[in-house]
């Protein structure tokens, strides 16, 4: 793959996914001020000095986007890599044995999934103490569902394969069909889909803040930077937006690459191009 | 339909084969109350495996232990929990989904007002959208690759990735606040006018078929896209039609079942759209209710709240399979 095919779009994608990444790492380098810190009055418009302004509590709101970024960036990216791990693995596992296995995880995985995502996580965050590593946990399986779904389908186009029977008839155990064989004949779509799942963690992390039930306060995060600045808008103060606007643009960036990976997949099946 | 209840209710072969088509709706109902069973369990044993009980954050970490017990005898939680899930399940059979916790009022009551107002809401949704989306749909296939199709392409790439709220506040921000134009909060109260409640809700309309319409496009241009790359649709671009009339004679038939599982599908989303939207736009329906209960950890209203949620999205994708099945006689025989 030489760089000069990669298409204007997925470049622009990935320049705003090294912005982000950049922000997260080095966040107490390039934020003007504290995460916590009170640096000046109630919602104060912007200025030279502070660039969007300040929110409901006098803080500068550049600086808490800055390291909003970690906990955003990071518990979006736990959650997706967890819950691509257990739904492979378990999807996988369902595919190459068959029978009474895959029978069982399909339908329990249907039952999981008749429930509406966010529902299911209100009904269940609404029972769990509020840490992060459940928050992350209780994304990560709810996701899963999802993953499974698309990695049974993709992982029963290959098992059939001529390839995984000469496996199966060397002799082969299940590990090895399942990392050796189907894993790197799958990478391509199942890659999109990472990006995809990451997207929508994005936006279910930041929904979840939004209503109170994800990361607490005063931690910086997307999404509650949105909740804790809302009641501004009425006054007309757009302080509730920029973090808003950060969310949606990490999402486009992030679906602008995908939007290319899964192109250049349809395009190495030799289809008729566009479907 | 007359006949179904009976092919179902004796499994005798000829009925069967006489009503394959009866039968097999008849089954995935019954799939579907089957699955809102186990929903009902799910939610349940979910909500009493977890760890955390309501007593003790009701009476803060320092409560003694009698005053604990008290009040957990008082909700009726010192019960074993088979015996408190079939009472719970015969009570919402009959429509009564217990009293809240925290406030003591019947749930049932609230939330007969509140699904109306979220139905009317998603409802009002759904009639822009739908045909929105199609129509669009077919528009960018008709234009593919070309301008138009690019355009829409980017524009709904960039819609899905919006969240709900940041919409909604945008809209506030413009509409409301700075042109002054439409009402903020959206709240409804009883015996409000149609045209006045329609007016209301014009602000959180438009932010669900913001959130929905890209989603439903993109699926439905995929849809028609599958079926424009069969052999017969190049047979029909061949002997020289229109693309225009090739669409609309071969493809869209075709794209029928597709399209109107995309529908369903999409619809389902709409019912928990309605949740971020109602808490942005504080308006008085079912996901600011269960919102509310789950802030302060108020369980029968959030069993009660999130078994109507999924029966919602189970009966929407239960329509859709069935309408798929009708659309496509090749669903009828499984192979």
């Amino acid at each position: 793959m030489r760089l000069r095919e990669i298409p204007i779009t997925a470049w622009v994608g990935l320049f705003g996914i090294a912005l982000v990444v950049f922000c997260a790492l080095f966040a107490p380098l390039i934020a003007p001020y504290g995460e916590t810190e009170v640096v000046g009055g109630v919602w104060q418009a912007g200025d030279s000095q502070f660039f969007f302004g300040l929110d409901n509590l006098g803080r500068d709101i550049l600086s808490r986007l800055i390291y909003g970024t970690r906990t955003t960036l990071f518990v979006a990216l736990a959650a997706t890599v967890i819950s691509f791990s257990l739904g492979i693995i378990l999807s996988f596992t369902a595919a190459v044995s068959g029978g009474l296995v895959d029978t069982v995880f399909s339908r329990f995985n249907d039952l999981m999934m008749s429930i509406p995502t966010l529902i299911f996580a209100l009904v269940v965050l609404a029972v769990l103490p509020q840490y992060l590593f459940v928050l992350i946990l209780v994304m990560a399986v709810l996701d899963s569902t999802r993953v499974y779904r698309l990695g049974r389908a993709v992982a029963l186009d290959v098992a059939v394969m001529e390839f995984v029977e000469a496996a199966k008839l060397r002799g082969e155990g299940k590990t090895w069909i399942i990392f050796r064989e189907i894993l790197p004949n799958t990478l391509s779509p199942l890659l999109a889909e990472f990006g995809l799942r990451f997207a929508f963690a994005i936006l279910f992390l930041s929904t979840l803040s939004f209503l109170g039930l994800g990361i607490q306060p005063p931690t910086a995060d997307w999404g509650g930077m949105v909740k804790d600045n809302k009641d501004g808008i009425i006054f007309g103060i757009p302080a509730a937006l920029v973090p808003g606007g950060a969310i949606a643009a990490l999402c486009i960036c992030v679906n602008l690459v995908v939007d290319w990976l899964l192109k250049r997949t349809s395009s190495l099946k030799g289809g008729r191009g566009d479907a | 339909m007359s006949n179904s209840a009976e092919a179902g209710g004796q499994p005798a072969r000829s009925l069967r084969d006489r009503f394959p088509l009866a039968a097999l709706i008849l089954e995935r109902c019954l799939l579907s109350l089957i699955l809102l069973l186990a929903v009902s369990v799910l939610i349940f044993a979910g909500v009493e495996a977890l760890p955390g009980d309501f007593a003790t954050t009701y009476l803060g970490q320092s409560a003694t232990p009698q005053a604990v017990a008290n009040i957990r005898a008082d909700l009726g939680l010192d019960r074993p929990v088979v015996t408190r899930y079939f009472d719970w399940l015969g009570g919402v059979v009959q429509g009564d989904f217990g009293t809240s916790w925290a406030s003591r009022n019947s749930v049932s009551e609230q939330v007969g007002n509140r699904l109306g107002n979220s139905l009317f809401l998603a409802g009002f949704a759904a009639i822009i959208a739908v045909p929105l989306a199609i129509g669009l749909g077919m528009l960018s296939v008709h234009f593919r690759d070309r301008m138009p199709d690019k355009i829409i392409n980017v524009i709904s790439l960039a819609a899905i990735s919006l969240p709900e709220f940041f919409i909604g506040y945008l809209l506030i921000l413009y509409f409301a606040v700075d042109f002054g134009i439409a009402t903020f909060p959206a709240t409804v109260y009883q015996g409000m006018g149609f045209l006045e409640r329609v007016q209301t809700i014009a602000l959180p309309t438009a932010t669900l078929v913001l959130v929905v319409l890209a989603h439903m496009m993109r699926m439905t241009r995929a849809a028609i896209l599958s079926v424009m790359s069969s052999a017969y649709m190049e047979t029909a671009e061949l002997k020289g039609l229109s693309s225009w009339r090739a669409i609309v004679k071969h493809a869209a038939p075709n794209a029928l079942a597709p399209i109107i599982n995309v529908v369903a599908l999409n619809l389902a989303y709409l019912v928990v759209g309605v949740v971020v939207v109602e808490v942005v736009f504080v308006y008085p329906g079912m996901g600011q209710y269960m919102v509310d209960a789950v802030t302060v950890r108020d369980m029968p209203v959030v069993q009660a709240c999130g078994l109507i949620f999924a029966a919602v999205y189970i009966l929407l994708n239960m329509v859709a399979d069935i309408l798929a099945i009708v659309a496509n006689p090749r669903l009828r025989h499984p192979r």
